[in-house]
C-alpha cells in the first residue's frame, strides 16, 4: 500500500473509515440500552471503545500523527482494567443471587 | 452499503489510483465488523454475543492493518481477542450463566422505541458533525510523525517512551490497581469459623501480605451480615 498525502489512503477516504466507527458506536450504543445481560451490556461497551479506537488510527493515518496510535495504546489498557473490575464485581454480584439482570441491581446492598 | 461503495470506486477511479485490493479488503472488513456488532446485541445467548464480538474484534484489527497500524492491529488480536474476550467466556461459563435472555420481555415500558430514537439522533449528529465541520486543527504534531521510513513499532515505541512516559507509567499504576481490586472482589468470603488470616482463602490470591490484610478485612467486614445467601450460590454453580 503506497503512503499518499492526505485523507486518502489505497484510495480509501478517511471518511469511510470514520462512518463506519460511527455506526459501531451507535449499536455498541444501543445495544447498551436495551440489553438486560450485566455481561453483554459490557460486551457493548467493548464495542463502544473499539468504534473510538478505530477513529483514533483513522485519524492518525490521516493526519500522518502517531499520537492517536498512542491515545490507541492507552485505550487498549484502560478497557483491559476496566474489564477486569467490571468482572470482577459481576461474579461478586452473581456469588450472591443466581439470575441477576441490570433491573434487579437496584439497590447499593448485595 | 456495498452498492455506494462500488459507486464512489467508480467516481474515484476516474480521478485517482485505486487500489482494488484496499478497498476489498475494507468492504470485507466492514462488513465484518458490523455483522459482528449487530451479532453482540441481538444473540439471546451471551456466549454467541462473545463470539461475535471476537468476529468484531478481529475485523476491527484488519482495518488497523490497513490503515498501517501494525502493532496496534497486534495488540488487538492478542489483548481483546485473546484476553479480555476469554475473560468474558470464563466469566459466563464460571458463573452458569450462559442461559438464553428472552429478549421479547419490555420491563420497562416504551423504552426501546426511546432508545432508537436516542440512537439514531447521536448517530445522525456524529455522521453529520463529520460532514459539516474541520477535521484538522492545523496544529503540528508533538508526537511524531507515521513516515514510513521507520517500522510502526518503532515510532509507537518512541513515541510512548519519551513524549508519553509519564501516561505510560500512570498505566501501570491503574493496572496495579485493577489486579488488587479484582482479587479483593473476587476472593469468597471467609468461613464464619476462620478468622482472616488463617483460612486457605489467603494462600489462594498470594499477594502481598500488606495489602492483603487490610483488603481481607474489608471484604470480610463487609460479607458478615449477609452470609446466609452463600446458600444461593449453590445453586449458581452446583
Amino acid at each position: 500500500m503506497t503512503a499518499v498525502n492526505g485523507a486518502i489512503n489505497g484510495g480509501i477516504n478517511g471518511a469511510w473509515y470514520l462512518s463506519l466507527a460511527a455506526v459501531v458506536f451507535a449499536i455498541g450504543a444501543f445495544g447498551l440500552l436495551i440489553r438486560r445481560n450485566v455481561l453483554v451490556m459490557f460486551m457493548c461497551i467493548e464495542l463502544m471503545l473499539n468504534a473510538a479506537n478505530l477513529t483514533f488510527v483513522t485519524f492518525a493515518n490521516m493526519l500522518h500523527d502517531i499520537g492517536g496510535q498512542v491515545l490507541v495504546f492507552f485505550v487498549l489498557v484502560v478497557a483491559a482494567a476496566e474489564v477486569v473490575v467490571g468482572l470482577g464485581i459481576v461474579v461478586a454480584i452473581f456469588r450472591r443471587r443466581a439470575n441477576a439482570t441490570a433491573d434487579d441491581l437496584h439497590l447499593m446492598k448485595g | 452499503m456495498l452498492a455506494t461503495a462500488h459507486g464512489l470506486l467508480l467516481a474515484a477511479s476516474t480521478t485517482t489510483h485505486v487500489d482494488y485490493v484496499a478497498w476489498t479488503t475494507f468492504v470485507v472488513a466492514a462488513a465484518i465488523v458490523l455483522a459482528g456488532a449487530v451479532g453482540v446485541v441481538v444473540a439471546r445467548n451471551p456466549v454467541h454475543s462473545a463470539l461475535m464480538l471476537v468476529m468484531t474484534l478481529f475485523g476491527v484489527a484488519v482495518l488497523f492493518v490497513l490503515q498501517r497500524a501494525d502493532f496496534l492491529a497486534v495488540v488487538q488480536v492478542i489483548v481483546y481477542a485473546g484476553a479480555i474476550v476469554v475473560l468474558f467466556l470464563f466469566v459466563i461459563m464460571f458463573l452458569g450463566v450462559d442461559r438464553q435472555e428472552n429478549v421479547a420481555i419490555e420491563p420497562l415500558r416504551g423504552q426501546r422505541p426511546l432508545a432508537v430514537a436516542l440512537v439514531a439522533l447521536g448517530a445522525t449528529g456524529l455522521l453529520l458533525l463529520g460532514e459539516v465541520s474541520k477535521w484538522t486543527t492545523g496544529a503540528p504534531s508533538v508526537a511524531g510523525s507515521t513516515d514510513t521510513s521507520t517500522s510502526n513499532v518503532a515510532q509507537l515505541g518512541r513515541s510512548v517512551y519519551t513524549t508519553y512516559l509519564f501516561p505510560f507509567e500512570v498505566t501501570s499504576a491503574l493496572l496495579v490497581i485493577a489486579v488488587v481490586g479484582a482479587v479483593v472482589l473476587a476472593r469468597r468470603p471467609p468461613a464464619v469459623a476462620n478468622p482472616p488470616g488463617d483460612g486457605g482463602t489467603e494462600d489462594v490470591t498470594g499477594e502481598d501480605p500488606s495489602v492483603s490484610d487490610l483488603a481481607v478485612e474489608e471484604a470480610y467486614a463487609a460479607s458478615r451480615p449477609a452470609e446466609p445467601t452463600d446458600e444461593a450460590h449453590g445453586e449458581v454453580a452446583p
